[in-house]
């Protein structure tokens, strides 16, 4: 068996590293750009030079300037102070499904064949892409059960858009777009769920949780009504509870006219377990970058892969990608009258398709399952050992079991020793781990914890992890200021302004507001 | 339980793992857990996706033959453009974006994930060099959601809910934007183009600027290449009304036009993909969203923005995030607009091109790119029956080539150039049929000579 070690002589790298701007030195060049061959030059003369006046650069941009050395340098020192989650145990961002990114999927996304091709060229050399699209549509329309799916959508809170403007435009045809004018959804769905469709329109009615954490059918039985244009909602919640009755919740949207999405961003642990379309929803989405396992890229590129009912399917955003049926093969379709229109240039994130179509057909069917129950059974075995830990609760369904994460509270350690969840989650990267997630906000659970240990984590990983957050509960008791002061062995330090982020006259989120703002030369 | 099978990226798969991990939940099996599920709602059976193809190089070997299918722009001459652009990518620029440290984060601390956000700062300081203006977003997916952004944010700061739209711009961005700008901005109008120069006509715009219009938006150089050089007399009529200029620039193109808060751009957008970020058949946009650093403007950044800011070690950089309060991960329904995950990666990507680049690497690429298009233009003009460009005004990369005189369509055209491995230029004939058969067509500093004259003589073939 593998060793679970602690890792208390962590130190990550810190370069102390200047800005790229504070290298720069006029006249060092970092790379040169194919010029023009002289007869094309002899040809056409200065073509730059002879632009009017009033739109031809005459103040250079002051970018760095600096060698191409050095450039990689400053980079690569930057890299080694940020700790992407293949570089450890990345249980830490709860809800976010921080899965292994397989090193071949970078190799193909490379492949001239896929990187140097332009979405508008003729179908006829496309057909490798549009076959991927067509393929993962397949893949998508079996894990959930729905009839069509888009990828364009650029990552999860952009489908539950384009969800709420396929449903405005479900209304809007049926003539009660005025009337349908409200989105329910629980406070312990993602925030998009009320903000995407608050951005398409709709009223936000948010449902609080009952207070043994479930769903509240009830207080959805209260708000309903001829308003209701739709309900957007997580199952299973942030809190990794499952809503059991979520059927009904569905009904009762149903009953009263509305549309029902669910957002599957917390699907990873459904995969070949549940289906989305059996529970009566008639939207949802998954995203790729979490339960497909292509790399969050530091927060994108991803997909929000949208799947729908046929009754929807006339309002996707268009181009579908469609296959002749006769002849095999793939075809853009841009004639759809109906459709929202474009939510995303082109045909969305391409290259996350192709790496998550990757990832499925590498699983196939009993691995897609087998992800589901590993997550499971991770997050179970993750709980065992924390709740022993002196100073945290799993708040809600007393005697019920979470499917892929918990939502945890610090709030008994806090009371006692006056270190809270930022505090500690500062602390954990002192152990090369990133620090944890604690919650979207409002905090409705107290200091709040949310950890995520998915397939890809091994027992060892859990173990080191629940190790660390029992050494950091003993150092809050016995040196608070240890924990509170921290993180001390990354790459930064602890902020000491936080009230400067607020501040208009001090905050900075140019190297140019910077200078001007502080006086730096 | 599934059959055992072990999985590479599954290392609990092991079945002497899972007993070992249940016995010590004190359970017998997963399906203890998954009873949380009501068992109506189970799936039963096996999903019907293809694989496993568990070997990774069988894996390599399957997918390899499917890309085999597509065609690229290195065995083929491209000169499709209008937003994904195929310009070089620097090899130190491949090489950072795919370190796995950067490639595989998300939303970490600006402490242990300090290098991204310091990539991230250094990435919209570039930027902002390049626009001339203090405060830039995050990347959003891409141009035409940081058009439509700027757009919703327009009609928040002027509490207005018209929009003039230049009629010279993408027809699938400006679709985008009325999606996405609905339920604040119902109102499009849109701004025409003079005939003769490609130019935005003046007049229609000052006829259209009423005191209800929050934002007027333009492309420079526009969706048709035309330069529009008119700036600050746009600026004028709309500021006049009260209302903002919002412009969406191509930034390989600002090394030698103009930066546009000098002609009075209140927010700037665009896209990064043309700096350092290979097309992926579309798959490399990312958005930037930019105005000058005022309250009234940045509060309405939907956005991330990361800033700098002290640590408690003297002197040290640490960032942390700006006015959080805006976001939507802050403030649910009540935020600007909605958040999530969006480009960030390109962002990283963008700013280790801009750094290698630097002013005279910006300046000497546009300044090429702008030579070929000449050399480009003035030989397909010379060819009987062909107009290049079509308008009168300067172009940058990419200009209308009107096929109008030859007598055939530009479907027709290029198909022939196709087999001649040409990706001819994007035919207009539906976009815009007042322009009749023409083609957008965009030369980069990838082009060479030979391939712009390899598509001249093929032409001379077909026509």
């Amino acid at each position: 068996m593998a060793i679970m070690k602690v890792r208390k002589n962590y130190h990550q790298a810190r370069w102390d590293e200047p800005m790229i701007f504070e290298l720069s030195t006029p006249g060092v060049r970092g790379i040169i750009p194919p010029a023009p061959e002289a007869e094309i030059v002899a040809a056409v003369g200065d073509v730059a030079g002879a632009l009017p006046e009033s739109i031809r650069r005459t103040t250079p941009p002051a970018l760095p300037e600096v060698d191409q050395k050095h450039v990689l340098a400053h980079f690569l020192h930057l890299s080694q102070e940020t700790l992407g989650s293949n570089l450890n145990a990345d249980m830490s961002q709860g809800t976010c499904t921080m899965k292994y990114n397989p090193r071949v999927h970078e190799d193909l996304a490379a492949d001239s064949r896929f990187a140097n091709v332009h979405p508008w060229q003729d179908d006829d050399t496309l057909q490798g892409v549009l076959e991927i699209y067509y393929e993962f549509e397949q893949i998508m329309k079996a894990v959930s059960g729905m009839d069509r799916f888009t990828l364009q959508p650029g990552g999860g809170a952009h489908a539950v858009f384009t969800a709420a403007s396929m449903i405005r435009a479900y209304h809007r045809d049926r003539g009660e777009a005025e009337q349908r004018d409200e989105v329910i959804t629980t406070m312990f769905s993602h925030p998009c769920d009320a903000a995407s469709p608050a951005t398409a329109g709709f009223k936000i009615v948010t449902l609080m949780p009952k207070e043994d954490g479930y769903p509240d059918l009830d207080a959805l039985k209260a708000v309903i009504g001829p308003r209701t244009a739709a309900i957007h909602i997580t199952n299973p919640e942030d809190t990794g509870i499952y809503n059991p009755l979520i059927e009904e919740f569905v009904n009762v949207v149903h009953d009263a006219g509305g549309i029902c999405f669910n957002d599957q961003a917390n699907g990873n642990v459904l995969l070949g377990i549940a289906r989305t379309r059996d529970a009566g929803f008639d939207f949802c989405h998954y995203n790729a970058h979490k339960t497909f396992g292509t790399p969050h890229g530091g927060s994108g590129p991803g997909t929000g892969a949208m799947g729908c009912r046929e009754e929807f399917a006339k309002y996707l955003p268009y181009p579908t990608v469609e296959k002749d049926s006769k002849t095999g093969r793939f075809y853009l379709d841009y004639d759809r009258p109906d459709s929202i229109g474009k939510i995303k240039g082109f045909l969305g994130s391409a290259g996350v398709v192709l790496r998550a179509y990757a990832w499925a057909v590498m699983m196939g069917p009993k691995g897609l399952r087998e992800t589901a129950e590993i997550s499971a059974l991770n997050n179970n075995y993750f709980m065992e050992l924390v709740k022993k830990i002196p100073g945290i609760t799993a708040p809600y369904a007393e005697g019920h079991r979470r499917l892929e994460e918990c939502r945890w509270s610090w709030q008994p350690l806090t009371e006692e020793t006056g270190v809270g969840t930022d505090d500690i989650l500062r602390r954990v990267g002192d152990f090369g781990l990133q620090h944890y997630w604690s919650s979207h906000h409002p905090w409705v659970v107290p200091e709040p914890m949310t950890i995520e240990p998915c397939e890809t984590f091994s027992k060892e990983d859990i173990e080191e992890y629940a190790a660390v957050l029992a050494q950091i509960a003993d150092e809050a008791r016995t040196d608070p200021e240890l924990v509170k002061q921290a993180p001390h062995k990354c790459a930064s330090h602890k902020r000491s302004a936080e009230e400067e982020l607020d501040d208009p006259t001090k905050w900075a989120t140019t190297w140019r507001a910077y200078k001007r703002k502080h006086g730096k030369v | 339980m599934a059959e055992s099978e072990v999985y590479p990226y599954i290392p609990n798969s092991v079945p002497e793992v899972k007993a070992e991990m249940l016995n010590k939940i004190g359970i017998s099996s997963v399906e203890d857990i998954f009873a949380e599920i009501p068992e109506h709602l189970r799936f039963k059976g096996e999903l019907d996706v293809p694989g496993p193809i568990a070997s990774e190089y069988a894996l390599r070997r399957h997918i390899e033959e499917i890309l085999a299918k597509n065609k690229d722009c290195k065995e083929y001459i491209g000169f499709l453009g209008g937003g994904v652009y195929n310009h070089f990518v620097p090899s130190v620029v491949t090489t950072i974006m795919e370190r796995d440290e950067f490639l595989t984060s998300y939303v970490g601390e600006a402490y242990a994930d300090h290098g991204k956000w310091q990539a991230q700062f250094e990435y919209g300081s570039c930027i902002a060099e390049l626009l001339e203006m203090d405060a830039v977003n995050t990347p959003t997916y891409d141009w035409g959601m940081a058009a439509a952004t700027s757009i919703r944010m327009a009609a928040r700061i002027t509490c207005r809910s018209a929009a003039l739209v230049a009629a010279a711009v993408s027809p699938d961005r400006l679709s985008c934007m009325k999606n996405y700008g609905l339920s604040a901005v119902p109102t499009f109008t849109t701004v025409e183009m003079d005939p003769q120069t490609g130019l935005i006509d003046l007049d229609d715009l000052k006829a259209k600027m009423t005191d209800d219009v929050a934002v007027f938006y333009f492309e420079n150089p526009s969706f048709l290449g035309a330069i529009e050089h008119q700036g600050a007399q746009i600026a004028e009529i709309v500021h006049g009304k009260g209302g903002l200029v919002a412009a969406g620039v191509d930034p390989i193109s600002l090394g030698v036009l103009e930066a546009p808060a000098r002609y009075g751009v209140d927010i700037a957008c665009g896209d990064i993909q043309g700096l350092g970020i290979p097309m992926s058949c579309g798959g490399g946009q990312g958005g930037f969203v930019a105005t000058q650093d005022e309250p009234r403007f940045f509060h309405e950044f939907p956005a991330l923005m990361y800033g700098v800011t002290p640590t408690i070690v003297e002197g040290e950089y640490g960032f942390g995030e700006v006015f959080f309060e805006r976001t939507s991960y802050a403030s649910r329904e009540k935020a600007k607009d909605f958040l999530g995950t969006m480009a960030q990666l390109y962002g990283i990507g963008a700013g280790v091109y801009l750094s290698l680049m630097g002013p005279q690497g910006m300046r000497e690429i546009g300044e090429g790119i702008m030579q070929r298009s000449a050399y480009l233009a003035k030989q397909l003009d010379s060819l009987a029956g062909v107009t290049a460009p079509l308008f009168s005004a300067p172009v940058f990369k990419e200009f209308v080539v009107s096929f109008e005189g030859t007598g055939k369509t530009v479907a027709d055209i290029n198909k022939a150039l196709l087999e001649r491995k040409i990706f001819g230029g994007k035919d207009l004939s539906t976009w815009f049929p007042s322009l009749g058969q023409s083609a957008l067509y965009c030369v980069t500093e990838v082009h060479t000579k030979g391939d712009l004259d390899a598509l001249v003589g093929a032409l001379k073939e077909i026509l």
